[in-house]
């Protein structure tokens, strides 16, 4: 047993009210500069629906992830030998336009445009060429509530196995948002396909990151990440990546989607797991196992041997009291109403998904919503059960269902409790849930408050040496600089360099000319 | 050409251009190795990447392992297999298809780098130099093939040979061997080394970077410590 901790997060689809604010925010810290204007770190797309880029759930067509071959974890866009086959040109990388073509306004034109018949217009202006575009044709949320017509959006790799056909008439529509980051997955096929060996993962929080001064651009990493969240800066020819904000996770604050979450969807906190079982649980011969497999790397913290254990190896004390208050450590594994995204492409995930719950598709004809006993009848919601287990559980119903219920009993008990004041503990042993539990979970996800959804320790440089409070290594970087583009501390800002410079200058402000 | 020039370009030059290659590429990658990279277009158009890039690096790569092999190997090594005037003839064989595909690719890849609009607003100029710098090489190399063909006796060869031999081992007098050859030998030669000159500040440092150290990585994954 190798002990090793994550910072984890769940995000509750039953709250996300499909605002953006996480997309936005993020994208004005992290990726509005040249080069990434195409790129969403973080993106919120309209369920059903494609995505951005396009298809990108299909891994037929984009070769992302892993596959279990002969026995042996692979990745999907091959061995070593068959990937650096397709190093001088790779037929599995998408082009900008599967993403969308950066663009900008002339904005200037609408207050210097001399007097006319008609308002003047700003026009959309590419990024890339500088010149206008007819058209914007896709983009990080192009299918917005909805969208476009269901031909194109029922291709979404969500409904196989599904007759979707019925899902295109108005009465039967349904939709979800999905709020899709980087996943920090314990097995990422990014770090495995990177030639140079750039991406990394981080031994004390999980964080995948990718040395910006070692990435050569060889830009493997974009086509292997089944989620397509790596984005190839064509300005500066390296790969980037979500960072899980890790400068704001080192002193305990969370991401920066997190934080400006409206509805509170987001929680943050440390899951204790075995490294060692990685690779053997990334490898079950049946998908649907997968999920389950991954819960059994997961550790308890509240267990006496884990916990002298995750000492050992080097887990600071205040980690493991945070992965004992963990919210995420309750809602995957606790009450199990969290699930891993896509958990067929074999990268063990660690960005998980609380289900969302939808209305119920005949209850106007019934009169009242059918209940069996007291809780619904789950198979009824509007958004088909499959369709939700394509995605979390590679087509397991079961433990879809299952959170879903609880869900569901959670709401019917404090409806009760609240308003009738009447304790309905027939509801909860239905689903296996006791009192106390449903307070809690009440508490961490449908109260959701700050402290409660964010359980953040700060990162101990002082352990990093092979000492505690090495002062070399503890104390060197502390007055150092800070997040900075390679080349160590050196800016590397001007624009005349011996080695080629920039290309393009900023046109997000509006200045196409 | 008068003698200062052949003596400057083939006795000394090669010597400035080894020291440019070898310190500029190792200042590079040491101060500001977040330029150092293979700066693929390839995401903002894929058309003409698959033929023409595949094409290009095939060809190139065996040109220059055939240059390598050709020139630095001693005679005494390859004798008692072959005379030059069959080691010459290999290397015009070789050289003409490895050659051909080599220009296929770069058509290609020039093609979309001068005329597709995303490609062309995105290069710096150091890209587009570098790949008509590599094209006009490339039509002299292939040009020397019909001067080579107008004396099969392998005698231009091993003076070629010679020289980098010379070269390579700091002999005196390598520029001697030269002197006799071909303007178009001469001009390749010379363009060649320049381009040893200019490759620590083109993409063409990516060649260091040839990532073979990815076979023998005996772990999929990589995790770094605090």
């Amino acid at each position: 047993m190798k002990i090793r901790a994550q910072i984890g997060m769940v995000l509750n689809l039953d709250k996300c009210i499909g605002c953006h604010t996480c997309s936005v925010t993020c994208k004005n810290v992290w990726t509005s500069r040249q080069g990434v204007e195409y790129a969403w770190f973080n993106n919120v797309e309209t369920k059903p629906g494609i995505g951005y880029p396009v298809d990108w759930e299909n891994q037929d067509k984009w070769n992302g992830g892993w596959v279990s071959k002969n026995g042996k974890l692979q990745p999907k866009i091959g061995g070593k030998f068959r990937l650096l086959a397709k190093i001088f040109a790779n037929p599995d990388l998408p082009e900008i336009d599967d993403y969308y073509e950066p663009f900008t306004f002339n904005y200037a034109h609408l207050q210097n445009a001399p007097e006319m018949v008609t308002p003047p217009v700003a026009r959309p202006h590419s990024v890339i060429t500088g010149e206008v575009m007819e058209k914007p044709e896709w983009g990080p949320n192009w299918e917005e509530i909805l969208g476009g017509e269901f031909k194109k959006r029922s291709k979404d790799y969500n409904f196989k196995e599904i007759e979707k056909e019925i899902y295109g008439e108005f009465e039967n529509t349904f939709m979800m948002y999905l709020p899709r980051l980087c996943e920090h997955c314990l097995n990422p096929t990014c770090v495995a396909a990177c030639p140079s060996g750039a991406i990394y993962k981080r031994e004390e929080d999980g964080i995948v990151l990718i040395d910006q001064d070692k990435c050569r651009g060889w830009r493997m990493c974009v086509s292997a990440c089944p989620y397509k969240k790596i984005y190839y800066n064509w300005q500066s020819g390296k790969s980037e990546k979500c960072t899980f904000c890790y400068p704001r996770i080192e002193s305990g604050d969370p991401t920066v989607c997190s934080e400006t979450c409206v509805g509170r969807i987001r929680s943050l906190g440390v899951i204790l797991y075995d490294a060692d079982k990685i690779e053997e649980m990334a490898n079950m011969s049946d998908e649907k196992d997968l999920y389950k497999a991954q819960l059994k790397i997961f550790l308890d913290p509240n267990d006496k041997t884990v916990q002298a254990q995750a000492k050992k190896d080097g887990v600071p004390d205040s980690w493991i009291e945070a992965a004992q208050n963990s919210p995420v450590y309750k809602m995957a594994i606790d009450w199990k109403v969290a699930f891993p995204l896509h958990p067929e492409y074999r990268t063990l995930p660690m960005v998980w998904y609380v289900p969302p719950l939808s209305p119920i598709q005949n209850a106007i004809e019934k009169g009242v919503i059918d209940t069996r006993g007291v809780i619904p009848n789950v198979e009824e919601l509007r958004i088909p059960i499959r369709y939700l287990s394509n995605m979390l559980t590679a087509g397991d119903d079961k433990p879809v269902i299952f959170a879903l219920k609880r869900m569901i009993a959670m709401r019917n008990f404090m409806r009760a409790k609240r308003i009738d004041n009447i304790i309905l503990t027939e509801v909860l042993e239905e689903v296996g849930l006791t009192e106390n539990m449903v307070d809690d979970m009440y508490k961490t996800m449908a109260l959701a408050a700050y402290e409660d959804r964010f359980v953040i320790p700060t990162n101990h440089k002082e352990y990093a040496g092979e000492t505690p409070f090495d002062n070399d290594i503890a104390f060197d970087t502390r007055s150092s600089c800070g997040f900075s583009f390679g080349n160590g501390c050196s800016e590397g800002s001007t624009t005349a360099t011996l080695f080629g410079g920039k290309t393009h200058s900023n046109t997000m402000n509006g200045k196409t000319s | 050409m008068n003698n200062f020039l052949d003596q400057f370009f083939f006795g000394y030059f090669p010597y400035l251009a080894m020291t440019i290659f070898i310190v500029g590429s190792a200042l590079r990658y040491d101060r500001d190795q977040y330029t150092w990279k293979a700066d693929s277009s390839q995401l903002l158009r894929k058309k003409g990447m698959i033929w023409g890039s595949n094409l290009f690096h095939v060809g190139i790569i065996l040109l220059f392992f055939g240059h390598f092999v050709g020139l630095l190997t001693p005679e005494w090594v390859y004798h008692p297999f072959m005379t030059a005037g069959t080691k010459q003839l290999m290397a015009m064989i070789a050289g003409g298809i490895f050659g051909t595909i080599c220009l296929i690719g770069l058509l290609i890849l020039l093609n979309r780098r001068l005329f597709d609009k995303r490609i062309s607003r995105t290069s710096k100029f150091s890209d587009t130099f570098i790949l008509l710098y590599l094209f006009a090489q490339l039509l002299l190399g292939l040009l020397t093939i019909p001067y080579s063909a107008q004396h099969l006796d392998g005698s231009s060869m091993v003076a070629l040979a010679n020289w980098a031999q010379h070269i390579t081992t700091f002999r005196t007098g390598a520029a001697d061997f030269i002197v006799a050859e071909v303007w178009v030998f001469k001009l390749h030669l010379i363009l060649g080394m320049t381009l040893f000159v200019i490759f620590p500040f083109t993409r063409l440092v990516h060649i260091w970077s040839v990532p073979v150290q990815y076979l023998t990585r005996t772990n999929y994954q990589i995790v770094r410590r605090r």
